[in-house]
């Protein structure tokens, strides 16, 4: 799970890929990572060029390699079924250190290893370039439902915030000696969640109260409007034509 | 339960997409009827009630312990259409911020995680709320229903797209088995805290409760130290009208059906692969490795023999299959004679808050 | 201190509240017959206890609440469904929680949310945005996100965001409460440079005698009381009443009232 606050995983710099419009960057990494799922995974080669690829991009960015990694970790649980693919995959097996393994559920496991850590690292190089701020412009101007953008801009406003009341909440139950240990517990938790959601939709009702209070009626006024140059777009563009290009002589060597 | 990229083929993960805007698209005109204007800023904080209720762990047993998916909590709470939102939202904003949950995957993602979840949730709480007593308890037992069928539900989704977009060839059974198995039993933390947390909430604020909204008294002015009726003045506040819950019903028991019907299609046209596998005594040794050093796995390594974990598998399909639909069609029988008794004997459908 | 200006008007009043009672959906009653009015240009406090009714009252101000009975006119415009728009940019309510009140990413993003809603665009209001935050001093804070400030700094961003729309009166809801006193005495003297009308609900009586020469009380729903903020704070007996308390050792008549 994301347990970080959000502004914890943009890292301030000012780097060319900082710079681009936020939606061409979006684009960008979708395109990517479509481009890396489509590749064939007998390609070994494709994937390590996709990952210097995205070195070089990450150079460019300034972030720094472990920053990365440790943002990588999100994909552990799914390490873990990889590694089980081989053991309970089926068809041709081959022997390895004494076990008897699937050759599909290694392909299997390489697959999602190889794609899934690619699309976490790109998505990562994101949200480590790209303010949150930045992000929801770039949503709404990719044409997603306003409504959702609006919905999505007020969870990132009010995260914070909710998160910061459950955490006063757990130090006083911690500060009345309640330490939650084991299933006895769970209505104790139970009640703070349910304290918290009335926490939260009477704070959405105030919030409401204030928007109408100041002429809100349904629609949210275009206050900012990103707007990229053909130049940016290009500019943006070059990592998912550079992973398109290793894509292609990936399905044709 | 995040889906990274490359799990499920390219063809599949578009299929889903497309599903999942559609189901965000229906949500979205759902919710507006709901909350009209209200709708970004109550969906918003309770999306990120929803985030942060992700991060409260609760304990399980010494040493781990688990979170919180929220979906049947949000369907419960603020109705499915606000809820598919919220969990949508939260997902989308969980794959772009933290990587989690890849972005081709993210159709997957909000189909199985957003979608299912609640609306299966949905689907079965309100069955259970019209089927038992209009009991404040009653409303805290069916949530406690629709969240405990809501996880593993959203694992057999799981399991169905993989049957038909996975990209390694994993025999269905075990995936199956092992992935309702681990649900269910996520699913039963998940139902005691969805349960306990609607409780909390209908104790304090029942109005908050979907569909249980308070009535109206006439209003009173002091005149002088007496309370007197004041005139009434345009039409009182209107509570919210229940909506029919037929069509929710009917496109659960539907998704069941498709659900039980094409898993166990499946299941049963390939039952040489899973023997072929199953009688191969080293990946079942390895598979019991496996299980011993994997807990919740247990399940489905203890049996030993083949042919039983086959069995296993297949009447865990059927069973799972055949409950949800039983269940759902004796919900829908039983709502349907009591609806017409209900009619005669009680002028709402909100249960009793008292 | 002056006697209160309310009678003679050339122009309408700010305020003008006749009747007012509401019960809540849930049944709960909070208003049962409120009447009063506040002359342009005058600073007004409301007081009264908790559970008062005050923060239901101001929730009638702009028809965020309706369907009681009773009515309100702002500067002589009937509060109602035709005249919503422009009755929401004349009334300017600053929440008691500014976490509620600032609801965009940025600083900017909030003040220029009420003229944007109004079609206000472009360098117009940028200029309207940059006014509002000087009033209050919050210049600097321009592109912050507003859950970095400190609680004073969110608390005259939510002024700001309010001022930006030139309101015809300005409602406070509990305006001094959890603010240092530092932050506290810059609100006033921000407060005090205004040239608006000015409703503040409180029970906060040494800052209402502060700045406001004249007094509400609202007690059980009702206007109990209503006149120069030193005389009814001076009154024991209405104080005790209804259950309106001065902080420890405050005296009301050694201190010289606000303007």
């Amino acid at each position: 799970m994301g347990a970080g606050h959000a502004h914890k995983l943009y890292r301030h710099a000012h780097s060319p890929v900082h710079a681009l419009p936020p939606h061409t960057k979006l684009a960008a990494v979708f395109a990517f990572v479509v481009v890396v799922v489509s590749t064939p995974r007998e390609a070994m080669w494709a994937f390590a060029l996709y990952a210097v690829l995205l070195a070089t991009v990450a150079g460019v960015a300034r972030v720094p390699a472990g920053f990365l990694l440790r943002r990588l970790l999100i994909e552990v649980p799914f390490v873990a079924f990889a590694l089980l693919m081989p053991f309970v995959a089926q068809g041709e097996r081959v022997e390895v250190l004494g076990m008897s393994l699937s050759v599909g559920g290694l392909w299997g496991a390489w697959n999602v290893l190889a794609k899934g850590t690619l699309g976490v690292a790109a998505s990562v190089l994101l949200a480590a370039t790209t303010e949150l701020r930045e992000l929801l412009l770039g949503l709404q101007r990719l044409k997603l439902p306003p409504l959702l953008v609006q919905i999505a801009t007020f969870m990132i406003r009010y995260g914070d915030v909710i998160t910061d009341e459950m955490r006063r909440m757990r130090i006083a139950r911690e500060s009345r000696g309640f330490e939650a240990s084991g299933v006895r517990h769970w209505g104790v938790l139970a009640k703070s969640a349910g304290a918290l959601f009335i926490r939260s939709y009477e704070r959405g009702e105030r919030v409401h109260l204030a928007m109408i209070s100041r002429g809100y009626a349904g629609t949210m006024p275009v206050i900012d409007e990103v707007t990229a140059s053909r130049a940016q777009w290009s500019y943006a563009f070059a990592l998912p034509f550079a992973a398109l290009v290793v894509c292609l002589l990936g399905w044709t060597l | 339960m995040h889906v990274p990229d490359g799990f499920i083929n390219a063809p599949v993960s578009a299929v889903a997409g497309v599903v999942a805007a559609g189901a965000v698209a229906v949500s979205l005109r759902g919710a507006r009827r709901e909350l009209d204007e209200r709708t970004a800023p109550l969906a918003g904080l309770v999306a990120a009630f929803i985030f942060a209720v992700q991060m409260l762990n609760f304990p399980v047993a010494a040493g781990t312990s688990g979170h919180l998916l929220g979906g049947a909590l949000a369907a419960i709470l603020v109705g499915p259409y606000t809820g598919v939102l919220c969990v949508s939202v939260v997902l989308l904003m969980q794959g772009i911020l933290f990587a989690d949950g890849g972005l081709t995957a993210l159709g997957v993602n909000i189909t199985i995680m957003a979608v299912v979840t609640t609306v299966v949730a949905y689907a079965v709480f309100r069955g259970l709320v019209k089927v038992l007593p209009r009991k404040r308890r009653s409303v805290t037992v069916s949530a406690f229903v629709a969240a405990l069928v809501s996880v593993p539900a959203a694992a057999a989704a799981f399991t169905f797209v993989y049957a038909i977009g996975g990209t390694t060839d994993v025999p269905l059974g075990s995936v199956l088995t092992a992935m309702v198995g681990v649900h269910t039993l996520i699913g039963i933390g998940e139902a005691a805290i969805t349960a306990a947390t609607v409780g909390a909430v209908i104790a304090v604020r029942p109005d908050l409760v979907h569909g249980a909204r308070g009535l109206t008294a006439p209003l009173k002015l002091r005149v002088n130290g007496e309370l007197v009726d004041a005139p009434a003045a345009g039409p009182a506040p209107v509570p919210v009208a229940a909506r029919s819950p037929r069509k929710l019903i009917l496109a659960g028991l539907g998704t069941s059906l498709l659900l039980a019907g094409v898993v166990s299609f499946y299941a049963s046209a390939n039952p040489d692969g899973l023997e072929k596998v199953a009688a191969d005594q080293g990946i079942d040794a390895k598979v019991e490795d496996h299980a011993a050093a994997d807990s919740p796995l247990a399940d489905y390594g203890v049996q030993g023999l083949s042919d039983a974990r086959l069995s296993g598998g297949l009447a865990g399909v059927i069973g799972v299959g055949v409950t949800v639909v039983a269940g759902t069609g004796i919900f829908w029988a039983v709502r349907r004679r009591r609806a017409g008794e209900a009619q005669a004997t009680s002028p709402s459908s909100v249960p009793e808050n008292a | 201190m002056d006697p209160v200006t309310v009678s003679k008007e050339p122009a309408p009043p700010s305020l003008e509240v006749a009747g007012l009672a509401f019960a809540y959906p849930d049944g709960h009653q909070a208003l049962f017959g409120v009447d009063f009015t506040v002359g342009r240009g005058e600073r007004v406090a409301l007081l009264g206890p908790n559970g008062a009714g005050k923060t239901t009252l101001v929730l009638h101000l702009n028809g965020i609440l309706t369907g009681g009975a009773g009515t309100v006119a702002v500067a002589g415009l009937p509060v109602g469904k035709q005249h919503m728009a422009e009755i929401r940019r004349k009334v300017g309510i600053v929440f008691q929680d500014p976490d509620d009140q600032l609801f965009m990413p940025t600083v900017r993003e909030d003040v220029a949310f009420g003229p944007a809603a109004a079609g206000m665009k472009g360098p117009e209001l940028e200029a309207r945005v940059d006014r509002a935050l000087a009033q209050v001093g919050m210049a600097e804070f321009k592109d912050r996100p507003p859950h970095h400030l400190s609680f004073g700094q969110r608390r005259r961003v939510a002024v700001a965001t309010v001022l930006a729309m030139e309101p015809e009166i300005l409602v406070l809801d509990e305006p001094s409460s959890n603010l240092d006193p530092a932050s506290r005495r810059e609100l006033a003297d921000i407060l005090r440079s205004l040239d608006v009308t000015v409703l503040m609900v409180t029970h906060d009586l040494p800052y209402a005698l502060e700045l406001c020469p004249r007094s509400l009380v609202l007690s059980e729903g009702v206007i109990a009381a209503d006149g120069p903020t030193g005389e009814l704070l001076a009154d024991d007996d209405l104080m005790r009443a209804h259950r309106l308390e001065l902080p420890f050792g405050f005296d009301p008549r050694s201190v010289a009232a606000g303007s």
